[in-house]
């Protein structure tokens, strides 16, 4: 840590109370966050939750209609000149100059920030652009184009990042591809917000999740005290044929048990009791445990369908 | 002025490699200076299409410079049916039939076509009188010299080309800052450049400093091909053309400002700058002289600010007008472009929704 710093850092991102309206729809209702510095956080939730509303709000591009913004201790609203080349964004659509290069794009936005073609180039190969440097921008695939929007926003080395649905739209692979470059992203201290509507994301990506719906945050924590919290049950699959119905049903810890087409399926509270039980009869092949899930959670403070 | 810079040539590349942005700025404009100039450039009169019916023997025994000239005015067919060529003539399909009485030629003609009717009779007075000076043997007491003088109006590629410009001037003006603010909306860019440590002056100063560089640029061809062409010529105070076009195109982009705020989408923008500036062009008199137009339509093209670029223009590139005689339509073009932005700017969304 730089020398001067108080010990007890300030919160890299603080809102308090947030409200939104657009006209009588509350987008955001009363939303309050902290994002400690070096934090990777995801705001989670179906479209239509608040999430793009939210981080635009945070990133000083509109008014609240009530509630207060700091970003790195400053107000972000009135547009706050300083602040600005602390911070980098990528916006939901990918905001490009049209008919340029990838390699001409990221130059451009590189020096808005005064920052030397050299570090954007090295960016661009950061991202495995390197070989895209000359194709239009408009000529890229789903992911490339997100990578190098990324880029773009992280060629002046802001100490906050925030994302806007990097992963949308992208095809299962390319996703999985952008996972590996935004997990490193907040190696070097930065404090990262990001907002999905995919729960695998965020549970692969953050270190804390806020799940949002209809305007309101509902629980923030890290997605395995979430899921912890939830105290679901373990589902057990136990493959065809190694095991009845009624052997099942009276094996220690077993709550319930049912047949599927994938086998015999058993529900418990205690999965390691279980598992050991199944472990000491041979009956392990092929077994597969699902503990809670992001989806569960989310599920549980709803008490509705995720319609992603 | 880094980031002025990088955002000026990134505009500026996207425009020269958008093929229908280039082709509607210059190559689009330039065809129609190249099909007036090219249409209207030939004011010769056509030969006159003449029957010679039977044979008559005056055109026979011309002088050579005499057959020369007559080789010039007349395109001659042959024919032996008086009624058929007479015929063809009532139908426009000849413009005269000669037939030889004895020593007198007999020329039908219609009045249809005053000008070529008018060259016929002068035309074979002059070969009758001349074969008589002839016959008689004696010189002509009297001659006769003719000089053109060039009259008073413009030429065609002098008038059209100052017009055609402006009209092209407005297209890409006014398209580019409609495509511009609608584009950069709907791509969330200006957003992004909201959150980019760079001022909004920046931002719009290189839009409206690459548009007017674009102008210079459509100044440069026109004026270029018109001269190496067809033959246009400058007079004096023409440099008076680029504060004209600067200011011209402050006005048309503030135009575009305006339909890239009222519509929803590229398309709706584009489409609504060209609901403006094509049926501006025409009541400019881009494409045709106004002045035999009725007055009501005046008094709507005096309201238009292209109408009175193009007269600017016209005065300084061709007229002879001195620099300023441009002034008032500078503060015209200035006031103009004023408050339609500040209007476009009252209705301006950050917000496509």
């Amino acid at each position: 840590m730089a020398a001067g710093r108080s010990t007890v850092t300030a919160p890299a991102i603080e809102v308090v109370d947030l409200t939104m309206t657009y006209g009588s729809l509350r987008a955001v209702d009363g939303v309050s966050l902290e994002v400690a510095e070096g934090e990777f956080v995801g705001i989670l939730g179906p479209n239509g939750a608040g999430k793009t509303t939210t981080l635009e709000t945070i990133e000083g591009l509109r008014r609240p209609d009530s509630g207060t913004v700091r970003v790195l201790g400053q107000p972000v609203w009135p547009r706050n000149a300083s602040l600005l080349p602390r911070m980098g964004v990528q916006l939901q659509a990918s905001s490009f100059f049209e008919r340029l290069t990838a390699r001409e794009q990221i130059q451009t936005f590189a020096a808005l920030y005064g920052v030397s073609s050299a570090k954007a180039d090295e960016w661009l190969e950061r991202v495995g652009l390197a070989d895209k440097a000359d194709s239009r921008v408009e000529d890229l695939s789903g992911g490339q184009a997100q990578r190098l929007s990324i880029a773009s926003a992280l060629v002046h080395e802001p100490e906050v990042v925030f994302l806007d649905e990097p992963t949308a739209a992208l095809d299962p692979q390319a996703r999985r591809n952008l996972w590996d470059l935004l997990s490193g992203i907040n190696d070097s201290g930065r404090t990262v917000v990001l907002t999905t509507h995919y729960m695998d994301e965020a549970e692969v990506l953050c270190d804390r999740v806020a799940i949002m719906d209809a305007g309101r945050i509902l629980r923030v924590d890290s997605p395995a005290a979430l899921i912890r919290a939830l105290d679901a049950p373990a589902r057990i699959t136990v493959a065809p044929g190694q095991l009845t119905l009624d052997e099942a049903q009276r094996l220690d810890g077993v709550d319930e048990a049912s047949e599927s087409p994938d086998g015999v399926v058993l529900v418990t509270r205690r999965p390691a009791a279980v598992v050991s039980r199944l472990a000491e009869t041979d009956h392990l092949d092929g077994v597969r445990v699902q503990t809670g899930t992001l989806e569960d959670v989310f599920l549980d403070l709803t008490g509705r369908e995720y319609r992603a | 002025m880094m980031a002025f810079k990088a955002i000026s040539l990134a505009i500026f590349k996207g425009f020269l490699r958008d093929r229908t942005s280039v082709f509607f700025a210059v190559i689009f404009p330039l065809m129609f200076l190249v099909l007036f100039g090219g249409l209207f450039s030939d004011q010769d009169q056509a030969k006159v299409e003449m029957i010679e019916v039977g044979d008559v023997a005056l055109f026979d025994k011309l002088p050579d410079d005499a057959q020369k000239a007559f080789d010039e005015t007349f395109d001659v067919t042959r024919s032996d049916d008086l009624d058929a060529a007479i015929a063809k003539v009532r139908k426009g399909d000849a413009d005269v039939a000669v037939e030889a009485k004895g020593d007198e030629i007999v020329a039908h003609y219609t009045q249809t076509e005053q000008v070529k009717a008018a060259i016929t009779q002068g035309a074979l007075r002059a070969f009758v009188d001349g074969a008589n000076v002839a016959v008689s043997g004696q010189p002509p007491r009297f001659s006769l010299e003719t000089e053109r003088v060039e009259d008073d109006s413009l030429t065609t590629i002098q008038f059209f080309t100052p017009g055609l410009l402006g009209w092209a001037v407005a297209m890409s003006a006014a398209f580019g800052a409609a495509a511009t603010i609608q584009g950069w909306r709907q791509s969330k860019l200006l957003r992004r450049l909201q959150l980019a440590p760079v001022s909004t002056r920046t931002v719009v100063g290189a839009r409206v400093t690459v548009t007017i560089a674009i102008a210079l640029g459509q100044l440069a061809i026109f004026i270029g091909l018109g001269a190496a062409a067809f033959g246009l010529t400058l007079t004096g105070s023409w440099w008076m053309s680029i504060p004209l076009l600067v200011v011209g195109t402050l006005c048309f982009m503030s135009v575009g400002l305006l339909a890239g705020a009222v519509t929803a989408t590229v398309e709706g923008a584009v489409n609504a700058a060209n609901f403006i500036v094509l049926p501006m062009a025409f009541l400019s008199g881009s494409f045709f002289p106004l002045d035999g137009a009725p007055g009501w339509l005046r008094t709507i093209s005096n309201a238009l600010p292209l109408k009175h670029l193009n007269e600017a223009m016209l005065d300084v590139m061709v007229r002879g007008e001195g620099p300023a005689s441009a002034l008032p339509t500078i503060g015209i073009l200035a006031a103009f472009a004023l408050v339609v932005t500040l209007v476009a700017a009252r209705l301006f969304r950050w917000e496509s929704a």
